[in-house]
């Protein structure tokens, strides 16, 4: 293949893989490991993010050996059945280095559940409920933000954690200010609408 | 489950300044050995009523209790004289006296309290290390970053070991990791001497810390429920 053809591949193989591919690209990079090591070091890597089954992992591994970025790497006989390690490969690390140079587009799409779910509150339901909702979402948020502050400031913590739990922390906050305001504005919209 | 006895409370605390009211009726507990978080947008009340809490306002009305006391009747002597030996205070900024050593700035609430010198100064070496500071012993405020200072006006609120530390904004001028290193010394040290907190900001994250939320709104606690009340951890 020409170098060309290369980067064209690999682009193409990245926009069409999903980030839990590439952080398992990441993972088998320090080293090669089986599907189940693999899950357990993704676990352990991001507490905080939604678990990866092992179904998931298999089949992702299934694709990135098929797409040619991981290679089978020997069998683990001690282990159990299906043990096949796997290691990355060049264009397997290639695909991992143009990943990571890659800038992430800054929420070029406004789309949440909580979004979607607050306008429709607002066009479908009365404004004490939908002040209700606002409220008991708040709540649960604060709640969150404080599990949050407690996990990262235990004795202990390891900086993997405390960096997942800063993360969702500043995103709990930027949805907290945000239904803040969306709670005045919904009290000054009522307000008007009264006067 | 028995609700604990609290240590402080306001009932019905009003206060304005002027013909500008602050507080119009204010009226919450805290447990012994709670961190409770104030919080609300900038104007709210938060930082008069936690001057009514620590003795150094007055309410125009309402009572202040402290340990089944109530003290916003008292002289100003003697609310001067609880504070000194039951209550700490820490502000934002501007606290440490910059003539001073960091020592000499923690050893003043004991020496003031007529605490001789050298135990004085033990003791200021102690909670200074405690705040993860002990080698700037001998360094002025001038020399320090606003985290460094802001841990030695800690250790100062601290060593007379007060059964309730009052803090305003403690981390309101830090970067969010020195605010956040001075938080996490701060609540560390208050959960092991069961010191009780009373924190006011305007800050979720810095609220996160706390065991429970009070939020204000216009001079009154927020008992609609819009704001972000939670339970005791």
């Amino acid at each position: 293949m020409t170098p060309e053809r290369v980067d064209t591949a690999i682009h193409s193989v990245n926009s069409g893989l999903v980030s839990s591919s590439h952080v398992l690209l990441g993972l088998l990079a320090v080293g090669a490991m089986h599907g189940y090591d693999l899950k357990r070091a993704y676990d352990n890597r991001l507490p905080q993010a939604k678990p990866l089954g092992y179904g998931q992992v298999y089949a992702t591994l299934g694709r990135l050996s098929r797409d040619g970025l991981v290679t089978p790497a020997g069998q683990d006989r001690d282990a159990g059945p299906d043990r096949t390690s796997y290691a990355i490969t060049p264009a397997g690390r290639a695909a991992l280095d143009e990943w990571l140079a890659a800038v992430e587009p800054p929420a070029p799409h406004v789309a949440s559940t909580l979004l979607n779910k607050v306008m429709v509150a607002l066009l479908v339901a009365d404004v004490d409920r939908a002040r209700r909702y606002l409220t008991a979402q708040r709540r649960a948020h604060t709640d969150r933000l404080r599990e949050l502050t407690a996990l990262k400031i235990a004795p202990g913590a390891r900086l993997d954690d405390v960096i997942a739990a800063d993360y969702a922390i500043a995103h709990l906050d930027a949805d907290l200010r945000w239904l803040q305001t969306t709670l005045d504005r919904v009290a000054d919209w009522h307000r008007e609408v009264r006067a | 489950m028995t609700e604990p006895p609290a240590q402080l409370q306001a009932r019905g605390v009003v206060r304005s300044y002027g013909a500008t009211p602050a507080l119009r009726g204010v009226t919450l507990d805290v447990a012994e050995g709670e961190i409770v978080a104030v919080t609300g947008p900038s104007g709210c009340g938060k930082s008069t009523l936690l001057h009514c809490l620590a003795g150094i306002l007055r309410p125009d009305a309402g009572e202040i209790g402290y340990r089944g006391q109530r003290i916003d009747t008292w002289s100003e002597a003697a609310r001067s004289r609880l504070r000194r030996t039951e209550f700490g205070v820490l502000f934002q900024f501007g606290q440490l006296v910059a003539e001073l050593t960091a020592a000499e700035n923690v050893a003043l609430p004991l020496l003031l309290a007529g605490t001789g010198r050298r135990a004085a100064r033990t003791a200021a070496l102690s909670w200074l290390d405690r705040l993860g500071v002990a080698d700037l012993a001998d360094t002025r405020p001038g020399e320090m970053s606003g985290g460094q200072q802001q841990r030695c006006a800690t250790a100062r609120a601290l060593v007379t070991e007060p059964r309730v530390l009052f803090a305003d904004e403690p981390t309101g001028a830090l970067d969010t990791l020195t605010g956040e290193q001075v938080l996490g010394h701060l609540v560390r040290v208050a959960r092991e001497q069961r010191t009780t907190v009373v924190l006011v900001t305007h800050d979720a994250r810095v609220a996160g810390y706390a065991d429970r939320e009070i939020a204000m709104r216009d001079g009154t606690v927020d008992h609609s429920g819009l704001g972000l009340v939670g339970g005791p951890r």
